[in-house]
């Protein structure tokens, strides 16, 4: 914004070039993770976490290129907003897709989650089979 | 320099966008597809950030938060919608 | 409708958000605005009743400025490890889901140390058992049973860090007693 360039404008601008590469970087490292990772819950991870870095790098980078205080604020709620939904909507996929059998099993290390469902599944289908049984003889 | 940013920045998005269409096209499930679109959503609202820095104005700014928050409910509610038609259909 | 009281008090944290994203969104914290945003605020937060979040009634600014930057550091080494294991692993990762048992039983507490576990290196909640509050977290890249411990111990840890922050005086008590013991 200032018709002379100063040491620092040049500063700045080559950080917030920085910023927005590598923030860039992070949308292609989440397209890569999307296609090389082999199951949808190391799919989750690839595209939760360089999201939230790559977003916070842009701004960053908005702010520092608009080189005013006030915008400092509205681009922290924006960023705090996808902090706040991105592991929400992460977390309801994957348990969508852990429910839905999602899975690769042979990938699995340890599962401790499964012994719990079916225990789960194993109650819901036995109250079901008695509310069923108390339905027959009417 | 803010030309030669552009260009890598666009190059790179481009990729990121083309890998996130891949999988939208073979992703094997419904849910690795709601995952990759919310993946292409983000890498538009990179790109708007990116349009925002290097022209520095903030027209994009509320089209970003309204952004995230539609990626949001829409993978929440298709993940909801998915768990709950597969498992149990008597319950809501 | 059978609605419970919530003090000014309790309210408080609600109302210093709504007003202050009404600045960010103005891009205005002149007094005059601000203030018009807190009639704003306290009239959605009457209208609009949302059950009240049960907060420990503590925050400790002076555990949460180092958190907030660890946590930070934690999300960028999260992502390069992301970007790490989709370059040099890529298909044969290996994952683990682990059943991890909080201490605290509240449900912000809970929220809160799922959302960090989320965004911290190699953890993403599956499921919550809010009963037993019991966290089952999908660890990437999990190998061994090392593997396993240190991402129960990171679970644990992140709780541990939220407690100091803004738990209740008994949960930092018993927190306190077990790092003692």
């Amino acid at each position: 914004m200032n018709p002379e360039p100063s040491a620092v404008d040049t500063i700045v601008d080559a950080v917030s070039a920085v910023f927005m590469v590598v923030g860039a970087l992070m949308s292609l490292g989440a397209a890569i993770g999307l296609l090389r990772f082999p199951d949808l819950m190391s799919r989750m991870h690839a595209a939760t976490k360089p999201q939230v870095l790559g977003l916070f790098l842009l701004l960053a980078s908005v702010g520092l290129q608009l080189r005013t205080w006030w915008v400092w604020p509205v681009l922290f709620v924006a960023w705090i907003f996808q902090v706040l939904t991105v592991p929400v909507s992460a977390h309801m996929v994957g348990r969508a897709g852990y429910r839905t059998k999602h899975l690769h099993k042979e990938l699995l290390t340890t599962d401790e989650l499964e012994a719990v469902v079916l225990k789960a599944a194993d109650k819901k289908a036995a109250a079901k089979r008695a509310a069923d049984e108390d339905d027959g003889p009417a | 320099m803010m030309e030669i940013v552009l260009t890598i920045t666009a190059v790179i998005l481009s990729l990121a966008a083309a890998g996130a269409i891949v999988r939208i096209a073979i992703g094997p499930s419904l849910l690795d597809r709601v995952l990759a679109s919310d993946v292409l959503l983000a890498i538009i609202g990179a790109a708007l950030c990116i349009d925002m820095a290097v022209n520095r104005h903030l027209n994009n700014l509320m089209l970003l938060v309204a952004l995230s928050i539609i990626g949001f409910i829409g993978s929440v509610t298709v993940a909801r919608f998915v768990a709950d038609r597969r498992e149990q259909p008597n319950e809501s | 409708m059978n609605r419970r009281r919530i003090s000014i008090r309790q309210e408080l944290p609600l109302l210093v958000w709504l007003v202050f994203v009404w600045g960010a969104l103005w891009q205005d914290f002149s007094p005059g605005n601000l203030l018009f945003g807190a009639l704003i605020a306290v009239v959605v937060a009457r209208l609009f009743y949302l059950p009240p979040v049960e907060l420990g009634g503590r925050f400790s600014i002076v555990r949460a400025v180092p958190f907030a930057i660890v946590f930070l550091g934690k999300v960028v080494a999260a992502s390069f490890q992301v970007l790490f294991l989709a370059l040099a692993r890529g298909p044969k990762v290996t994952n683990a889901v682990v059943a991890v048992q909080l201490r605290s039983h509240s449900d912000l507490m809970v929220t809160a140390t799922g959302h960090v576990l989320s965004l911290i290196p190699g953890s993403l909640v599956v499921e919550v058992d809010r009963s037993t509050s019991t966290l089952y977290v999908h660890g990437l890249n999990v190998r061994s049973g090392e593997d396993i411990a240190n991402l129960r111990k990171e679970v644990r840890d992140a709780e541990a860090a939220l407690i100091r922050i803004m738990g209740t005086r008994e949960e930092l008590a018993a927190l306190k007693e077990e790092v003692g013991a």
